[in-house]
């Protein structure tokens, strides 16, 4: 039953999520210098001056400097899990509060990059796989060949050329909270959804006419038409169903890309979501921050991921009944 | 019998290699879309080689009389903001643009073929776990993952090179450790046979010829991804920094005179495009080749005449 | 009374390298109305060919070249797609040789049959479930209800067929094809699928065109037999005379080839030609043991020798494209002694 299938997935995930805590916990201990001068945010200067003995002692103990490596990763790793990822060297907040501030507009652009993308994806691959070498399987290939070479932050900067400087119809910077504006939200997000969106695309499409392709192929579509059924229906009601638990899997994967890619997008446009806060944390030499951010982004790819895998054993009968 | 059994075990290395090599020749040469690539690839190459002896003008010379000016038959591509040539700029630009992403691809191979190889070897708790771990990595957003290595390590070419290949080495990796599975199948199989070899060097020199042609493969689609991670970083601040210069540095430096020196953002992006384009046409015709289905699925399909 | 009457029927496909092949050469039958014909012949012969040829679910670099398919008397060939739509499925059904791959694994096996209520005899949802269950009731699927409910793979390959059949036949069509409906399946679940494509045909006298290259089936089956060899029809024969006494010497060597308990193995000698480059003259004279110099040079017409009975029908004599049939029970063929 799913439930099972659900948990058996989730408890797979655990020994990744592990690895993952283990890599991140190690990249602080790459930073040279003394660490706990660095996890208090000091960037030069004579300490004296900046840093009071007793908050070095205070971060001194926290950290744990002295004890074993591996007792460090646990002690990191239980305040980790009781939400507990410090506290945010410049603004005095706990990293946890700045980061949950930050994510609904990091979601926001996610998933309006990957509407974008789908809603021009879907469509153009399965008429590429239907009408294979027509214009309509130029212009799709055309597509995919444009999000693949192209840099996606250079595909930003001629947009703003476009949109923002030539033309004025959008805003090249900034954000609104949807229930704050919603018109100014939509203007802002339109752009970097669009930079996402388009690489997205790219690759459903390819993704969907290869398999449609060979979905066409199958027997089962045979017996569809032997049944007298219209072209359309089978297409779109025959094949698609099978096509679009393909899609999902692409969909999966991309998640990972997406909120990966999207730091060079968010910074670009100064985006308000997790992914510029990473790199603002970084010149802000904040790395308590940092850690947090991309303990925190890493999590929310796996689970991403792992809602993807669900979603297909949802669509997909022979893997729910297993 | 034993003529058979010979002519059944794997050619020898010193042949596959060459047997690789030809086949991507053989690709080049039939496939549009490989000599596309290859060419580009191969242009690219010698302007970079040849660049910077033949650049126009100096590339760190300021000249505040020429500043933000437009493509001109001087300054063929343009001036920057302190009157420096683009176009010579831009060649700079491909070197080091190069250079970067060849280390990454090239640690990703050196680390990533021996530790699959050795995993797939093993067997065991050892492969199990190794291949744990490779599995989390891929799993973590490799642009992430290389984000936070160097704002740990701090921006150096080594920095860069360690960050951008360490999200790829699970690829050669899982390669190398493909094949050295399937190998070792074949060893069970023909040990039967008593052919009194076996031993990891053996299966070390048979898997890796016959691994060439995908890992090539895989090398030719990494270095897109690899180009874009250091023009990303770059263009974060948190790569290269000037002085030296980098095609992602350039356009971030060119965000504040968008409207005025559009040309600043446009040529470094083209560039950058067509570096990245050729690699993956020349990629993508070679990964079709590979693939064994590709030359039944050129044909349009033909039910059975029965 | 001919439901289906194929005349001159050629089928040529387009090769990549730019030849062609002719899968289909000029045959020609018939079939009556509620009578079973088997076409029997080996791989490449030309039997799916011709069944795809009759639903016109032929492939793109298949095309009709010649020839007529009368269903009803009206001209199949010259139909346009729309008009086809709006046979199958519903006046000539056809299942497959492969029931494991042959459903739609993303949608469960009675909306299938339903989807066919639906479409052609516009049924509402309810009304198109009850006529399912029906259906997979006539098709001997226990517990129909809750099959209905169930996915493809949740079935094995002989219920998979039995589907196959419901979905087929769902409509009360004229005529069936069955390509191949159980070669893919187990010996014993052969029958089973079998009686029920048996019980179906009679209770709704359909029209029956049985292919296969099982000659004991399709002894039992069927009624008349056509044997195919390089897309040509050999024989046409009332099944019992084709069994007891062959007039084509290929059929003959196919009746030998079947093993028997006891007796050495006499397989028909040589292989088959390549399709591409059919041999000049009978296509079977190769492989022939009776071959002479007329065979080599003149090819065979397939045409009706001595009735089977006094007052035959003229569909009913038996038909050979043979320069030298064999002789038959009547004794009276044309061979030299």
């Amino acid at each position: 039953m799913l439930i099972r299938y659900s948990i058996r997935r989730a408890l797979e995930t655990i020994p990744t999520l592990f690895i993952i805590s283990v890599i991140v916990f190690s990249l602080v201990l790459l930073i040279p210098g003394d660490r706990v001068l660095v996890m208090l945010g000091y960037s030069g200067g004579d300490i004296a001056d900046v840093i009071s003995p007793e908050v070095y002692k205070a971060m001194e103990i926290r950290l744990g400097v002295h004890d074993p490596i591996p007792v460090q990763y646990m002690r990191w790793l239980s305040r980790a899990l009781q939400g507990d990822l410090g506290t945010s060297a410049l603004h005095s907040i706990p990293v946890i509060e700045i980061i949950l501030g930050r994510l609904p507009a990091t979601l926001y652009l996610a998933f309006a990059s990957i509407i974008l993308g789908a809603v021009i994806a879907i469509p153009l691959g399965v008429a590429a796989a239907v009408r294979q070498d027509t214009w309509v399987d130029k212009l799709a290939n055309g597509v995919v060949l444009f999000g693949l070479v192209t840099p996606g932050f250079w595909v930003a900067l001629m947009l703003v050329l476009l949109f923002g400087v030539y033309l004025g119809w959008l805003p090249t910077i900034g954000y609104s909270a949807p229930q704050d504006d919603f018109v100014e939200f939509v203007r802002h997000i339109t752009l970097p959804a669009v930079v996402l969106g388009l690489d997205f695309a790219a690759n459903v499409i390819r993704f969907i006419r290869t398999d449609f392709l060979e979905q066409m192929r199958e027997d089962y579509v045979r017996t569809a038409r032997a049944k007298g059924l219209s072209e359309r229906v089978v297409i779109w009601k025959h094949i698609f169903k099978n096509s679009m638990l393909a899609t999902v899997t692409v969909l999966g994967f991309d998640i990972s890309r997406l909120l990966g890619g999207s730091t060079v997008i968010e910074t670009l446009f100064a985006y308000p979501g997790i992914s510029f806060l990473l790199i603002q944390s970084i010149f802000n030499r904040d790395f308590a921050t940092v850690q947090g951010v991309v303990l925190f982004l890493a999590l929310l790819v796996i689970f991403m991921n792992y809602l993807a895998d669900i979603l297909y054993a949802l669509l997909n009968p022979r893997i729910r009944y297993e | 019998m034993s003529e058979a059994v010979v002519s059944q075990a794997p050619p020898a290395p010193a042949n596959a290699y060459v047997a690789a090599w030809r086949m991507v020749r053989d690709v080049i040469v039939n496939d549009r879309k490989a000599k596309i690539g290859a060419s580009m690839l191969a242009f690219l190459v010698i302007v970079a080689i040849i660049g910077p002896y033949v650049a126009p003008h100096n590339v760190e010379l300021p000249n505040t009389d020429i500043r933000l000016t437009g493509p001109t038959l001087l300054n063929i591509m343009g001036t920057d903001h302190i009157g420096r040539d683009l176009f010579s700029r831009i060649i700079s630009g491909l070197t080091v643009s190069l250079m970067v992403a060849t280390g990454a691809v090239v640690i990703a191979v050196i680390i990533g073929v021996p530790l699959g190889a050795f995993s797939g070897y093993q067997g065991g708790w050892v492969d199990t776990v190794i291949m744990r771990i490779m599995d989390a990595i891929i799993a973590m957003p490799g642009r992430l993952l290389a984000i936070a290595l160097v704002a740990a390590i701090g921006p150096s070419v080594g920095a860069l090179w360690f960050a951008i290949s360490f999200g790829s080495i699970p690829r050669y990796a899982r390669l190398i450790r493909g094949g050295v599975l399937a190998q070792r199948e074949r060893e069970y199989v023909e040990a039967a046979r008593a052919i009194g070899e076996g031993s990891g060097s053996t299966l070390f020199r048979y898997v890796l010829p016959n691994a060439m042609a995908p890992v090539l493969v895989q090398i030719t689609l990494n270095f897109p991804s690899a180009i874009t991670a250091e023009a990303s970083l770059s263009f974060l601040g948190l790569g290269l920094v000037p002085p030296t210069i980098s095609w992602g540095q350039m356009l971030s430096a060119a965000q504040p005179y968008l409207e005025v020196a559009p040309w600043l953002a446009i040529f470094p992006g083209l560039a950058l495009t067509a570096l990245i384009m050729g690699f993956v046409l020349l990629g993508d015709a070679l990964r079709d080749h590979l693939d064994p289905r590709y030359h039944g699925r050129r044909r349009k399909q033909k039910k059975g005449s029965a | 009374m001919a439901i289906l009457d194929v005349r001159n029927l050629t089928v040529d496909f387009q090769l990549d390298d730019g030849g062609t092949l002719r899968a289909v050469d000029g045959t020609s039958f018939t079939i009556d109305t509620g009578e079973v014909l088997g076409l029997v012949g080996e791989s490449g012969s030309g039997k799916s060919v011709t069944a795809l040829s009759i639903m016109r679910l032929l492939d793109s670099q298949a095309e009709i070249t010649a020839g007529q398919i009368l269903f009803d008397g009206e001209d199949l060939a010259e139909k346009s797609e729309a008009e086809m739509r709006t046979i199958r499925g519903r006046r000539i059904g056809m299942i497959f040789q492969e029931p494991m791959t042959s459903l739609n694994p993303a949608y469960t096996v009675g909306d299938q049959v339903s989807e066919v209520f639906r479409h052609h005899l516009h049924m509402g949802f309810g009304e198109s479930k009850a006529r399912a269950i029906e259906m997979l009731q006539r098709v001997k699927i226990p517990r129909a209800k809750e099959t209905y409910g169930k996915f493809p793979h949740e079935f094995s390959g002989g219920m998979r067929q039995r589907v196959m059949i419901a979905i087929a036949l769902a409509c009360g069509p004229d005529l069936l094809i069955a390509d191949e409906p159980t070669t893919a399946l187990d010996v014993t679940i052969q029958a089973q699928v079998l009686s029920v494509i048996q019980d179906l045909q009679h209770d709704m006298g359909l029209a029956l065109l049985f292919i296969s290259h099982d000659l004991e089936v399709v002894a039992q089956l069927c009624d008349k037999v056509a044997v195919m060899y390089g897309a040509r029809i050999m024989e046409i024969s009332e099944s019992t005379e084709l069994f007891t006494s062959p007039r084509h010497p290929y059929t003959d060597g196919l009746l030998r080839s079947i093993p028997r308990r006891g007796q050495p193995l006499t397989p028909i000698a040589g292989t088959i030609f390549d399709l591409r480059t059919p041999p000049d003259g009978c296509r079977f004279h190769p492989r022939c043991p009776y071959a002479e110099d007329r065979c080599r040079r003149e090819t065979p017409v397939l045409r009706v020798l001595e009735p089977a009975a006094a007052n035959a029908d003229t569909n009913d004599r038996r038909q050979a494209a043979c320069h030298f049939p064999l002789p038959g029970t009547s004794g009276a063929g044309e061979r030299k002694a």
